[in-house]
């Protein structure tokens, strides 16, 4: 697929036009298409979807029909509505998570990359927060502190920064080396200007890959934790929520767990897709690699 | 070689410390009462304080810090809150299903992944790489948990091939087990299987484009042992790295796995430990994991010296 959309892009070269971009990305423009999608379903959801918390005890279990499109649960809620409301919780926590994750790991990445110093003591933590696994480190922090969305957002942001500082550090590294760097030095530039304005910017391309990266792992940790009730808190829909209620009655009424599993799967697949698509247009190196 | 290895198993010593320190931290630098949350919102002030007694929260903190590592150094991992029992203890009586569940989503990860990679990589750009890379890239996207419940709904339910959840130990027999184990290791295997084809095919593609590969054709080799012989065994160390790197997906995959499965492994002692909110034996399993984590790194940068002898140290 990799090699297939790099071989294209050599065939046209530099042919301008909307319609030809579209054309050479195809992944990107499907997965940005859905994604949008999502999230228009996501703030509309008031307009297009039925209280996701309304009891309704005459109408339990019930099997998806014209009425409740996608089924209710054991409480007679309709799953419709609490998919619906429950993009709205994915999108805030993969969209959160990718943009705290990325500054700290930025930060930390920068400083890494240029101070000796820093380098040793921060790249051995990393290593130590690596050796956790992600989800483990969350519950941790969720079995201590009261459950709502923001504690989740930070119990899954902590576990990724890691990886962003990697990244950033590494290209850091193979940056400082450059002339144009040791030229900055030598006529005195100061060392924030360096970091701010020679060294960042060739950071932004494979960090905005793996921001799309963190933000699809970071929904599918959201849905894992809630799943495993150490997530999002019950009383708000989120996918995870809504199959982890589902579990129960998976045999008699597998809807449940089945409608919001093919939205998170949409979901992750189209964040992913957009993903590979930057990293073939904006990083051809990365490409080559995968 | 033996001194690679030795400083190999020195390096990981830090590693450990950092881990060791950071769970220790957790519980001391996580705003708000950690024994007020643990012991629940209906708890006396009396429970509050019994919690905190177990925790060793009401001891000054370098104490604490002293009892912890001295724990640590002995092989103690904590005790329970609600049980009482060591989590050492608590660990073992549920280690079987997990190991099993773990090894199982291996070999069928690697059994299934590698053959993919190499076919799509040797019929590059044709339908077969498309259904492998389109396979891989659906693969991360779809959650455990779905192909869990799809797997259980296909097999199962519907055919009544194997049986819905739960776990039968080895001592009923390896058949009872294996047959037990078939969709979970399926269902965990997915991701894995979807990691191990796309690096599995990426280099192979990098190694077929190699003169020697180009040599071997034309002197007549045949094309299966062109492709297993010269390219996988070339192709092998970036392979042997992802299946080290996907074992983190495994361990937190293992957990929810467990969960779909109903499965009485770790993952359900986990998640007992999280209703209960039982923080020793979450913290416990972190260094656990970790743990296998860090050794298991360790066994893959020692096997690269065997696949591959341009590497020496």
């Amino acid at each position: 697929m990799t090699a297939t959309a790099t071989a294209a892009d050599v065939a046209a070269p530099a042919k301008s036009g909307a319609w030809d971009w579209i054309r050479r990305n195809p992944t990107i423009v499907i997965g940005v298409a859905i994604l949008v999608a999502l999230a228009v379903l996501a703030v509309i959801a008031p307009l297009i979807a039925d209280d996701p918390l309304g009891f309704d005890p005459l109408n339990r279990l019930k099997k998806p029909s014209e009425t409740f499109w996608f089924g209710t649960d054991q409480f007679g809620r309709d799953v419709y509505s609490r998919v619906v409301y429950g993009a709205r919780v994915s999108l805030i926590v993969g969209i959160s998570v990718a943009v705290i994750a990325t500054a700290i790991g930025l930060v930390i990445g920068v400083l890494c990359g240029y101070y000796r110093a820093v380098d040793d003591t921060a790249m051995r933590v990393m290593d130590g927060m690596m050796a956790i696994p992600a989800i483990l480190l969350a519950i941790a922090l969720i079995t201590l502190m009261k459950a709502s969305l923001l504690i989740v957002i930070i119990a899954i942001s902590i576990p990724e920064i890691p990886r962003v500082t990697r990244l950033v550090r590494s290209v850091v590294l193979s940056v400082r080396g450059q002339p144009y760097i040791e030229a900055a030095i030598a006529s005195g530039t100061r060392a924030r200007t360096i970091m701010v304005r020679h060294i960042l910017p060739s950071t932004f391309a494979p960090l905005i890959v793996q921001a799309t990266y963190v933000c699809s792992s970071a929904i599918l940790i959201e849905a894992g934790l809630s799943f495993l009730g150490a997530g999002t808190p019950p009383e708000i829909p989120s996918w995870g929520n809504v199959i982890s209620l589902g579990r129960t009655f998976f045999q008699l009424a597998p809807w449940i767990i089945f409608f919001p599993g093919v939205m998170l799967a949409v979901t992750v697949l189209a964040i992913n897709l957009v993903g590979d698509g930057l990293r073939d247009t904006l990083d051809p190196r990365i490409a080559r690699r995968m | 070689m033996t001194a690679y290895i030795i400083r190999r198993l020195l390096a990981t010593i830090p590693v450990m410390i950092v881990v060791a320190l950071f769970v220790f931290f957790l519980l001391h630098l996580t705003p708000g009462d950690p024994a007020a949350v643990i012991a629940g919102d209906d708890a006396s002030p009396a429970e509050v304080e019994g919690v905190r007694a177990k925790l060793g929260l009401d001891r000054p903190i370098y104490e604490q810090f002293a009892i912890y590592v001295w724990n640590l150094l002995r092989g103690d991992l904590g005790t329970s809150i609600f049980s009482n029992l060591p989590v050492t203890t608590l660990v073992k009586q549920r280690l079987e299903p997990s190991v099993v569940l773990a090894i199982s989503t291996l070999v069928v990860a690697i059994v299934f992944a590698v053959p993919m990679g190499v076919i799509a990589a040797w019929k590059v750009r044709t339908v077969v790489d498309r259904v492998v890379m389109g396979f891989s890239v659906l693969g991360f996207a779809v959650p455990v948990f779905l192909v869990g419940y799809l797997l259980i709904y296909i097999f199962a339910i519907e055919l009544r091939w194997l049986p819905v959840q739960g776990y039968r130990p080895l001592s009923q027999g390896i058949g009872q087990t294996a047959r037990s184990i078939v969709l979970p290791a399926f269902a965990l295997g997915m991701v894995y299987m979807a990691l191990i084809a796309r690096i599995a095919r990426a280099s192979m593609l990098e190694v077929l484009s190699e003169d020697y590969i180009r040599t071997a054709h034309a002197k007549g080799v045949a094309t299966p042992a062109v492709l297993l012989r010269h390219a996988l065994k070339n192709a092998a160390v970036p392979i042997v790295t992802v299946i080290g790197i996907g074992l983190a997906l495994l361990i937190s995959g293992v957990v929810i796995t467990e969960t779909v499965f109903n499965i009485p492994g770790l993952g359900r002692l986990t998640v007992d430990a999280i209703l209960k909110r039982d923080y020793p034996i979450i913290q416990g399993l972190i260094i656990l994991f970790a743990g296998v984590k860090v050794l298991v790194n360790l066994m893959i940068d020692i096997s690269y010296t065997f696949l591959d002898p341009r590497i020496r140290y």
